[in-house]
């Protein structure tokens, strides 16, 4: 193992495609010269020259459109968005076009793309950054969406998007960035997409969180333990194929389920795996499933609304105690 | 045909990797000021004293911004709109006062020229209550509605249809009104943009479209990411543009007098490129390595600021000592702007579910 910051694990991915197939090449708002808003890509110019590693204008719908008719035409595209706030500009070719383009002309197209930048919040940038989209995109049939939260996944996993052959929605945070942690050495790590992670084994509830909230659930669990509460923590990492059969698994040992989700509620991931559980697991249950999301208002600007805003371990503590009766 | 060597292909634009060139990188070329002096532009001595006081505040109000937010005072992105504060003053100068603006992120300037005062200014900076927009929108969301100032907006090139909008209610209203929309160079390469033009002219919006091109989007020169003269745009649409010295206060007043008069007689669009160069960093975060000091240097010998001060000199409108007083009292505004947020309270709790909706009591998903 070796530690990594993200962005590190990141960079490994994409250098590692590049190096491994030709056809992959990587564009998007400063990551070439700038070396990438977020330096997830630092280096890479360097290395593969100004052919594949190439900066964009800011024409999120013309570069994506173009990353979509490459991937059309042979190329392995990584689009990289400063963040997934501003791909709501990149939406038709997104969910009109990626998605829908082989489907429509009766599989005479494929469409091997990846979509990547960080997802949702990072502190106090106000409403129009602040918006986590994976629940969005996963309505969509013909996405596959990944929202990872350590390193390690996000080695594998990006590594995993940008061979598969479909176009492949893969979220980051800035907050996490700079995060560092334990990534495998093995030669091609490769994850494959839709295998969730029991982050932490516990018997007393199962608490779903992916992306930048695994942390806030980790947080939470380490809490609770000091209260007797015995946490299990199941990442899905991928939000769409969901390794469903993991959580019920979970459950069935712990019979309670929280649910945390950076989207707002209505009609999200967090909506979406309650009602799979009371499906699937129903008889299992020892209380209704609980869920923490963003509330149902923007994201405000000062620095006490924001984190009344966010979800936090609080609100997790609160809702586990909820599901254990515990209040 | 020959067949291009692979390392031949790349996608940058020419002159990319040749980096002695330094045509590729260098800000923008400044046009020359204009030569009229303030009474034949018809300024008063009076309206040369209120615009440097307003630039000067503009200047200060930002530097005292930056200090606070180095000293933690707030959070979130500062973008300083320092280098820039001609377009601002020459434009509200000659615009009427109900003619409807709006701008991009970089917006302190804008709002304090549409009468935004320093305390409401630096009070949404640090997220309070007492802030122009009640905490809820930051540095990037400045807005006076009241003054006619729609407010600065943080999805590049997103509110350039608005500001069409804008000049489509006036017109729709007959009520004399034009809008003036202001972006940065990076916009430009939206999409927007060229909807925007398109339907502007031809459904004869009365609206001015002004790039503030101040050389970079980001990281980027601006020759290294939009192609050809940003100016020349407007030619494919039919419309009339120019390019205009944005380091000049009198520059931009002459040119937007003249565009705005245009444009309310003849309910027709007008596109702007105004030159200009900003000497900070794209944000706080900007290590700045894709420019020069020297260049930086350059620009800043035609500080916008400084050249009023020696125009006021030289013509006698003001001594040294008027200055100095006009400074100080702006100085002053701005450090009990700075004791006025820092004192003023967080918004209520409450005001998370407050201004979602029109309704007083809206339904929220749970
Ligand atoms: C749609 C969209 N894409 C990307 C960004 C990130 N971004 C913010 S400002 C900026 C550069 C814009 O430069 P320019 O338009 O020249 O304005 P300036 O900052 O120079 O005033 C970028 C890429 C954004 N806010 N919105
Ligand atoms: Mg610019």
């Amino acid at each position: 193992m070796a530690e990594l910051q993200f962005r590190e694990a990141i960079r490994e991915a994409i250098d590692e495609e590049m190096a491994r197939e030709e056809k992959v090449f990587i564009m998007g708002e400063e990551v070439a010269e700038y070396n990438g808003a977020y330096k997830a890509t630092e280096g890479l110019l360097d290395k593969y020259g100004y052919k594949r590693v190439i900066d964009t204008p800011i024409s999120e719908l013309g570069f994506s459109g173009i990353g979509v008719g490459a991937a059309m035409n042979g190329l392995r595209p990584i689009v990289e968005f400063m963040t997934f706030n501003f791909a709501v500009l990149a939406l038709d070719q997104i969910i009109n076009h990626a998605s829908k383009a082989g489907y429509m002309t009766g599989g005479q197209i494929s469409m091997p793309i990846v979509f990547r930048g960080p997802n949702a919040s990072a502190g106090q940038l106000g409403a129009t950054h602040s918006v986590a989209y994976d629940s969005m995109y996963a309505q969509f049939p013909g996405l596959k969406v990944i929202y990872t939260s350590e390193p390690d996944d996000a080695k594998g996993l990006l590594k995993s998007a940008i061979r598969d052959d479909n176009p492949v929605i893969f979220m980051e945070s800035e907050q996490m960035y700079g995060m560092k942690g334990e990534v495998s050495e093995e030669e091609d790590y490769i994850i494959p997409i839709g295998k969730g992670k029991v982050k932490r084994e516990g018997s007393d509830v199962t608490i779903v969180a992916h992306g930048k909230m695994y942390h806030v659930a980790k947080k939470a669990a380490a809490q609770l333990e000091k209260d007797g509460v015995d946490a299990e923590i199941i990442d899905p990492r991928t939000v769409k194929p969901l390794d469903l059969p993991l959580i019920v698994e979970s459950i069935k040992k712990t019979n309670r389920c929280v649910v945390v989700d950076e989207a707002h509620p209505f009609a999200g991931f967090a909506a979406e795996i309650g009602f799979l559980i009371q499906r699937e697991a129903f008889d299992y249950l020892d209380a209704p499933v609980q869920r923490v999301t963003l509330p149902d208002v923007n994201a405000p600007f000062a620095k006490n609304l924001f984190d009344a805003w966010l979800p936090d371990a609080k609100q997790v503590i609160d809702a586990v105690n909820q599901v254990t009766y515990r209040n | 045909m020959a067949k291009k060597k692979k390392d031949e292909i790349n996608f940058a634009p020419r002159g990319i990797g040749d980096e002695k060139d330094g045509a590729v990188q260098k800000g923008v070329d400044l046009p020359s000021p204009t030569r009229k002096k303030h009474k034949s532009l018809g300024l008063s001595e009076d309206d040369l004293k209120a615009m440097y006081e307003q630039m000067y505040l503009q200047r200060r109000f930002e530097e005292r911004a930056m200090q606070q937010y180095q000293k933690g005072k707030f959070g979130g992105f500062l973008h300083l709109y320092i280098g820039q504060e001609a377009i601002s003053t020459g434009t509200v100068f000659a615009l009427n006062d109900d003619d409807d603006i709006i701008t991009a992120y970089r917006d302190h300037g804008w709002g304090l020229c549409r009468g935004i005062t320093p305390n409401e200014g630096m009070a949404e900076l640090f997220g309070k209550k007492t802030g122009c927009s009640k905490g809820k929108g930051g540095s990037m969301h400045f807005a006076k509605t009241e003054n006619h100032f729609w407010g600065g907006y943080g999805i590049v090139g997103g509110h350039i249809p608005i500001g069409g909008g804008l000049a489509f209610a006036n017109k729709y209203n007959d009520n004399g009104r034009i809008s003036a929309t202001f972006f940065g160079d990076g916009a430009v390469d939206q999409g927007a943009l060229h909807e925007t033009f398109n339907i502007a002219q031809l459904w004869g919006l009365p609206a001015i479209f002004v790039v503030e091109n101040n050389g970079y989007s980001m990281g980027t020169a601006a020759r290294r990411h939009t192609v050809a003269e940003i100016v020349d745009r407007a030619k494919g649409y039919g419309m009339k543009s120019k390019v205009v010295n944005g380091m000049d206060v009198f520059s931009v007043y002459e040119a937007m007098k003249e565009v705005s008069e245009d444009v309310r007689e003849n309910s027709e669009p007008y596109f702007l490129e105004i030159r200009t160069y900003r000497y900070r960093g794209h944000s706080m975060s900007d290590p700045q390595k894709y420019r020069t000091k020297e260049e930086l240097e350059e620009y800043q010998k035609n500080d916008p600021i400084e050249r009023l001060k020696t125009y006021l000199l030289d013509e006698d409108i003001l001594s040294e000592k008027e200055i100095e007083e006009i400074d100080e009292k702006v100085e002053q505004e701005v450090l009990d702007a700075v004791e006025f947020a820092d004192n003023s309270d967080f918004p209520d709790e409450s005001a998370l579910y407050e201004d979602m909706f029109a309704e007083d009591e809206p339904y929220f998903h749970n």
